[in-house]
């Protein structure tokens, strides 16, 4: 027993010593002593890679989790059910079908027992299949919401980049360009460009919403681009030679990408609100085709009578801000070194 | 000054013998996540009239926390305990408006930064009216002309005129003494001075010890100095209380603690302060003149004469040399440029360490950052091993910095939060060799070792080191492409004494070892003096003075390389009242500026 217990206890007087010679390093008492969790991670001497360290933070994140979960489910949902570009899906009706109303239209789903019935989220007033059509709604809410915040961060964080590192002139006259674009409303563009929308779908309407949004973000990356650049953590990259380029995406970047996560979060739950509004003054999607906001309004007045026409797609509204949100918090936390013992 | 003594009336001062102020048992703790850390434990001294008791400590030791406790000003999350009786009264525990009238009335504090604790938008003149009003019920006529009396008080010049300037227009020191005129607006019996003279240069430091031990000796209040800086307390306490984790170590009037220290903790303490002079026997010197000529000068600058002609004469080249650099900031909006240095020319040859000295505004830093090619000269030349680097673009400027690494003051700051210690390490490594992945974890492994840090580190983020270990971690990122220079930027300023000489000496082991050359760049003389061999003296963007650093120590020859050596206290009672006595000699034989 004691001879097979001897050499673990070597292991462990040797772990001891490394936090010995730690402890010794300086009189700091703040840091001297060592958690758990550091003697944890002090047994591992191998470099860990940085992807590896974030996904780490990142899979330990349970709010995270839980809105990665959902919003996979609701793609899941969205996508297979009634199908995607000409690829049919599980459900056997379609969301432009006109059918009698059964039972006023109201929804036929039941919990316990669980059934589907006819229409699990009932008709609306024309006896359209209201599950196929928010659904549909659900598709291109998301496409929408997802490729303005993809845009919006892309632009915003390249021209907030730019100005904020370079300074001179480059920052005057991008900055510039940002007051422009924050000067002129979004519905007077939206209303010009409306034709051109009607003809090409809805990826464009995205790609024009990600376009006018991106000022926000931009004016917030330079600000932080601005302290940041005078860190003397940046004045050593310039020091061993380090290229702009490398500066910018390695050293400044990184540190800003709190900002840029929770602002593109924002900008992505706002897309879902702004492209209802737009929608609504016949400038966005357009019938046959739907989106959870035109559901919305084109039922508004049905809240007394036919809730349930409001409820799905406000249902779905809320759940993919909120994954979207809990996305966006556990990105935030997964980037930043300082997180990693507080959540858990 | 005769007007000065009427208006501080006697009324306040204490009857009796008894202590100002008599602490017992004092404790503070934190919560953190739910659980109570303890910051201070079982503190406990007494402060009579007249006296200065200074509570030193390094960072950590709760020297603040328990005095910040005995004004009720902890943060949201601390608590207290024990007792602290002012003149009888208890303090722990007291109602917050028994507290404020204590604050400012009976105890009154300075903080260390006196830029942020003044309000930029308000007048100095007043911000002393207005504490004088809060707590008396003068007219504002009244109030006005007591606050001039202050300010004349802790010798503002051209009082009535400085009453109207906004705290921007003063300088360091005299915000500093504004800070005190506010504080002693109401003859306040105890007077907290939480680190006064941290932020200030060592001749205006000097100054600003003299004010408070003469406003202490007049106005027999008592003086409670909080600091890290053993010379500040052997120029200015009486009463030493040595303070660790959070307890009291020793407790000794000054004198005896640094004579016979009884603590295995103060012994350290007292050990790991670099001595100004102990390297090179003594500063400042008698030079003995004959004919008008002081030997002693002509000694050194023909074996100045004579180590330059032999280095000429076996071809070595200088690792660094300056040659009249100019370094201008562009001006602005019709402002004129600023001219930070002018005309500095200096050489350091291979495996020299020459200690760039000057006050803050002297253009050390700036010269620091135009060798490493962080700014742009405006004129002159700057060599490094040979090679003119003024006129060369970034590209031609790529292969020069293998030759030449910045180590940098705010170890915090300079390591890039987001990147764990071995791939700040790895940085320059990438750049310039770029080994593969096998190949850098061994270099950045072996670096690591050569700071005496476990291996372990490289997977660690700043923020989870200590300020000495992420400054190791600094110089091991400086070393990693083997520079033939090394630029060190106030490495240790920022760090407390006893890792501020764990960090010299490894500075000067790996110097030793790889035999670089070093621009050393600091305010400390006694820093320089350890390493250094050679010493330039900046004033103004101007080089004063230059030679070996026995040379300036013993036997400076300019007027402000002569001050400052006398402005830098010792750890050493006796011989700092000796220091003083030279100090104000050199003043009266105005020899100051």
């Amino acid at each position: 027993m004691t001879r097979n217990d001897s050499p673990r206890d070597d292991s462990r007087a040797s772990v001891e010593l490394s936090e010995m010679t730690l402890q010794s390093q300086d009189t700091d008492i703040a840091t001297a002593t060592p958690t758990r969790e550091q003697t944890d991670r002090i047994r591992t001497t191998e470099a860990k890679s940085q992807g590896r360290l974030i996904r780490e933070r990142f899979f330990r994140h349970k709010g995270a989790l839980a809105g990665i979960a959902l919003l996979a489910l609701i793609f899941l949902l969205a996508f297979t059910s009634i199908g995607f570009a000409g690829i049919p899906g599980w459900w056997n009706k379609d969301y432009d079908v006109l059918a009698d109303r059964f039972n006023e239209g109201r929804p036929t789903l039941t919990l316990w027992p669980f059934s589907l019935g006819e229409h699990p989220f009932g008709q609306d007033v024309l006896g359209r299949d209201y599950f196929a059509l928010t659904m549909r709604g659900t598709q291109t809410s998301l496409i929408i919401a997802f490729i303005v915040g993809l845009v919006a961060m892309v632009i915003g964080t390249t021209v907030g980049a730019i100005a904020g590192y370079f300074r001179g002139w480059t920052e005057a006259f991008l900055m510039r360009i940002t007051d422009v674009v924050i000067t002129i409303p979004t519905v007077v563009i939206a209303a010009a460009v409306a034709g051109i929308v009607a003809k090409h779908g809805i990826i464009p309407f995205a790609l024009f919403l990600g376009a006018v949004t991106w000022t926000g973000l931009a004016r917030l990356v330079r600000g932080e681009f601005l302290s940041l650049r005078e860190k003397e953590f940046v004045e050593s990259a310039k020091s061993v030679g380090a290229s702009s380029a490398r500066i910018i995406f390695r050293h400044i970047l990184p540190n800003t990408v709190g900002v840029i996560i929770v602002s593109t979060t924002l900008a992505i739950s706002s897309a879902i609100l702004l492209e209802t509004a737009l929608s609504y003054l016949g400038l966005g999607v357009t019938a046959p085709d739907t989106s959870l906001g035109k559901a919305i309004n084109d039922n508004r007045s049905a809240l007394t009578v036919r809730p349930w026409l409001f409820l799905w797609p406000g249902a779905f509204i809320i759940g993919i801000a909120l994954a979207v949100n809990f996305i966006g918090d556990g990105l935030r936390d997964a980037f930043d070194p300082k997180q990693t013992r507080v959540k858990q | 000054m005769s007007t000065s003594s009427v208006i501080i009336s006697d009324e306040q001062a204490p009857v009796g013998n008894g202590p100002i102020l008599a602490v017992k048992g004092l404790g503070v703790e934190f919560n953190v996540d739910n659980e109570w850390v303890m910051a201070a434990e079982d503190v406990s001294y007494e402060i009579h009239p007249g006296e200065i008791l200074a509570i030193v400590g390094e960072s950590g030791s709760g020297k603040s926390m328990s005095s910040m406790a005995l004004l009720g000003l902890l943060p949201r999350n601390g608590r207290s305990s024990g007792s602290a009786k002012m003149l009888g009264k208890e303090l722990i525990g007291a109602s917050q408006s028994t507290l404020r009238r204590v604050r400012g009335n009976d105890i009154a504090m300075i903080f260390q930064e006196p830029m942020t604790a003044l309000n930029p938008v308000l007048t100095v003149g007043e911000q002393i009216r207005e504490a004088v009003e809060q707590h008396t019920e003068l007219s504002p006529a009244q109030a006005k002309k007591r606050a001039i009396e202050l300010l004349r008080m802790v010798e503002i010049p051209e009082a009535e005129r400085r009453y109207d300037s906004f705290p921007h227009q003063f300088s360091g020191g005299q915000r500093q003494r504004a800070m005190i005129a506010i504080a002693l607006a109401n003859d306040p019996m105890l007077l907290i001075a939480d680190e006064p003279t941290t932020a200030l240069d060592v001749t205006v430091q000097a100054e600003v010890l003299d004010l408070m031990r003469k406003l202490n000796k007049r106005l027999n209040s008592a003086v409670l100095l909080i600091t890290h800086d053993m010379g500040v307390v052997a120029d200015l306490a009486d009463h030493v209380v040595v303070m660790e984790r959070g307890r009291i170590v020793e407790a000794a009037p000054t004198a005896q603690l640094f004579a016979a220290p009884a603590e295995a903790y103060t012994k350290q303490l007292l050990g790991a302060v670099p001595h100004l002079g102990s390297k090179v026997g003594g500063v400042l010197s008698d030079v003995e003149v004959v004919d008008g000529h002081a030997s002693i000068h002509e000694e050194y600058a023909e074996a100045a004469l004579r180590a330059q002609a032999t280095h000429t004469a076996s071809g070595v080249v200088p690792a660094l040399e300056l040659t009249d650099v100019d370094i201008e900031y562009p001006g602005r909006f019709r402002q004129p440029a600023f001219k930070a240095v002018s005309g500095v020319s200096l050489t350091i040859n291979p495996g020299e360490v020459l200690g760039l000295v000057g006050e803050s505004g002297s253009g050390k830093s700036t010269i620091a950052r135009a060798v490493t090619g962080l700014i742009k000269t405006s004129g002159g030349k700057v060599r490094i091993g040979g090679t003119d680097i003024t006129d060369l673009s970034a590209r031609q400027l790529l292969p020069l910095r293998k030759k030449f690494a910045i180590v940098f003051q705010d170890p915090a700051a300079s390591l890039n939060p987001r990147l764990s210690i071995g791939e700040s390490i790895g940085e320059p490594l990438l750049l310039h060799e770029k080994p593969g992945r096998a190949e850098l974890d061994k270099r950045v492994a072996a670096l690591l070792e050569d700071v005496q840090l476990p291996v372990a580190f490289r997977n660690r983020y700043p923020h989870e080191l200590s300020g000495g270990q992420r400054q190791r971690v600094g110089i091991a990122r400086a070393l990693s492409l083997r520079p033939d220079l090394l630029v060190a930027d106030e490495p240790t300023s920022a760090l407390d004494v006893s890792v501020q000489a764990k960090v010299l000496e490894l500075l000067q082991d790996l110097q030793r070892e790889r035999g670089f050359a070093c621009l050393f760049v600091s305010h400390d003389l006694a820093v320089v003096e350890l390493l250094a061999s050679h010493i330039a003296v900046l004033n103004k963007g101007i080089l004063v003075e230059q030679g070996s650093t026995e040379q300036i120590l013993k036997y400076p020859r300019d007027p402000y390389t002569r001050r400052l050596l006398a402005a830098a206290p010792v750890p050493d009672p006796a011989h700092q009242a000796l220091r003083r006595e030279q100090r104000s000699a050199l003043i009266a034989a105005g020899a100051v500026d």
